[in-house]
């Protein structure tokens, strides 16, 4: 079961079971997204108030597996508060976690032929600054399984359309 | 008269499973280091070594076009589609299969071709079509996407009671100027089965036309379409223990007779000018391009193998095997686990969809792969019918001919530990 493990770390079970910035925010003033997953029908609802070029607060409501609910919360934890700029960097720096690349997936070969739809990238592995990530590095287990790594990137790609939109208004 | 024993091959003979275990090659191999226990047969059945040989037979000694060359393999090669078409159409009681039985490249594919061809030659705007909310989308949306295009159709929906039955009392207001009614056969979420010979009648009544989805009974209960009362029958080849990329519609003679094409294209013309093109008669009309010849063989081989073993047995054993895996989980888990569906009995299908605890059925079925389990989570192409049990997903096992006592007991042991991980 060491996979399983790798997969379902404690703070990964922590933060399923005790999810952070939970809820929603009253929507208008904070402006509120959706993001499916319509594989496995996962669903998240972020509302988001960015003031100042900050994400100044933002709360995550839906329903998922722990992998999905456990990053929205990690994600939660790490961007509240944090420069736009900052947030989109950390944003691009998980998913980069997320991406599999051969190279990283050499020591378990047979599952690199079974993407399940995940993001691949091509060519040398990026330096992934897993210092940079903190307590998200937890979620680095996922890239082994590779059909639950839409769920771990739901609630990114899904914070990141929302600051994409809320930039879009504000221009 | 004394008794006797029954013999192999009678309809009361037990399967011998351990025996039919060897014949399924896929069966051999292990996962995480554990045998695999494979309870995912609703979504694609495993291939018995008969049926890859087929097509593998079929490859190294016969493989040309159809219905187009004169030389030996070509003959052959048409002569084997053509059986295939007999042998899949008399698997569920044709009365005349080479007329009747379309081939596509899956149950969905069959479902669409007849919202596309009978439906745009039948239904005007504003027509009702009345489904069920148990439909699979794939006798959903083919309707929706119709509706689109004529206008507006009118959907309506035979609810299910708190049982996971359809709640049947409203069926003759329901039907009340509907044109085609849509029903699954087997719910591939509830394995509810469905009363259909009742639902045709009534349909027939109103002057409708039933559309069945047979994706889940045709592979696992003896079903006669004459019988079942439906004009129009679909399932899949993949779910027949069959290859994947042929999937069978059986249809009235004068239905199809009646219908235009689906497909544009070789095969399904008689003339083609350079303003127009005159159809072929059915089959032959809706089925443009290359057909799937090796997969016509695979399903030829398919239906001969469970058809030997014999549909009455096989249902017999899956549902033995279904009443005992209810019990054994409501002996273990109790109120922890919510089975969704009929309880146990004639109406039941081996296909067995629950909720444990508050535990997502993506964490459980990966819980469950480290043991060698293979269930489906998800909204298993149903969401219609998750929102009205109140559930985003459910995890899924069902069963096949070698599925056996020992395989509730693998599954018991890994939802144990998802119990204990997630607790």
């Amino acid at each position: 079961m060491a996979d399983l493990e790798e997969l379902y770390r404690e703070i990964i079970l922590d933060h399923y079971r005790s999810p952070r910035n939970r809820g929603e925010l009253p929507s208008p003033p904070a402006h509120r997204v959706e993001g499916f997953n319509p594989l496995c029908g996962d669903e998240v609802v972020i509302t988001l108030i960015v003031e100042d070029g900050k994400l100044a607060d933002l709360k995550i409501a839906g329903s998922g597996c722990s992998i999905s609910q456990s990053s929205a919360s990690l994600m939660s934890a790490a961007v509240k508060g944090k420069a736009v700029e900052e947030v989109r960097r950390l944003i691009s720096t998980f998913k980069g976690m997320m991406s599999i690349h051969e190279a990283s997936l050499d020591h378990d070969g047979d599952r690199t032929a079974a993407t399940g739809g995940a993001d691949v990238v091509e060519g040398e592995p990026e330096q992934i600054d897993l210092e940079a990530l903190g307590e998200l590095a937890a979620l680095q287990g996922v890239v082994k399984f590779p059909v639950r790594i839409k769920c771990a990137t739901l609630s990114w790609n899904t914070l990141a359309q929302g600051l994409d939109e809320v930039a879009a208004e504000a221009s | 008269m004394t008794p006797a024993a029954p013999t192999p091959g009678s309809p009361a003979a037990p399967l011998n499973v351990e025996a039919l275990r060897k014949d399924f090659p896929l069966l051999q191999r292990t996962v995480h280091g554990r045998p695999i226990v494979y309870l995912d047969s609703a979504a694609s059945a495993l291939q018995p070594a008969a049926v890859i040989g087929a097509m593998t037979d079929y490859y190294e000694s016969t493989h040309a076009n159809v219905h187009r060359g004169v030389y030996a393999t070509a003959e052959e090669a048409t002569a084997l589609y053509e059986r295939a078409r007999v042998a899949a159409g008399r698997f569920i009681g044709a009365p005349d299969p080479a007329h009747e039985v379309v081939f596509t490249k899956n149950t969905t594919e069959a479902l669409n071709l007849v919202a596309h061809s009978w439906g745009r030659a039948n239904l005007r705007a504003g027509d009702a079509v009345l489904l069920t909310e148990m439909e699979h989308h794939a006798n959903i949306v083919p309707w929706m996407l119709l509706s689109e295009e004529l206008g507006g159709l009118e959907l309506r929906y035979i609810p299910i009671d708190g049982d996971g039955r359809l709640a049947l009392d409203d069926l003759d207001r329901l039907l009340d100027g509907v044109k085609v009614v849509g029903v699954s056969t087997m719910s591939n979420v509830l394995g509810t089965i469905n009363p259909v010979r009742r639902i045709a009648d009534a349909a027939h009544r109103a002057g409708a036309v039933v559309v069945a989805d047979g994706a889940q009974l045709v592979p696992h209960v003896p079903v006669s379409v004459t019988d079942l009362g439906a004009y129009f029958l679909a399932f899949s080849g993949h779910k027949t223990m069959g290859p994947t990329g042929i999937g069978v519609l059986w249809a009235r003679a004068e239905l199809l007779e009646d219908m235009g094409p689906f497909l544009g294209g070789g095969g399904m013309i008689l003339d083609v000018k350079l303003d127009s093109f005159r159809p072929a008669p059915p089959p032959a009309r809706f089925e443009a391009g290359t057909p799937p010849i090796a997969e016509a063989v695979g399903l030829t081989a398919a239906v001969g193998y469970l058809g030997d073993i014999g549909m009455e047995r096989i249902r017999a054993h899956e549902l033995a095997l279904t009443n005992h895996a209810l019990a054994r989980l409501g002996e273990k888990f109790g109120p922890d686990l919510q089975v969704f569906g009929p309880p146990g009995g004639e109406d039941r299908g081996g296909v067995i969809s629950f909720a444990y605890r508050d535990v997502h059925a993506h964490d459980l079925a990966q819980v469950l792969d480290q043991f060698g389990v293979c269930v489906r989570p998800g909204h298993h192409c149903a969401k219609p019918l998750m929102r009205r049990l109140g559930v985003q997903a459910t995890a899924r096992a069902s069963f096949s001919l070698f599925s056996d006592e020992h395989d509730v007991e693998v599954l018991i042991e890994g939802l144990v530990e998802a119990g204990s991980l997630f607790g």
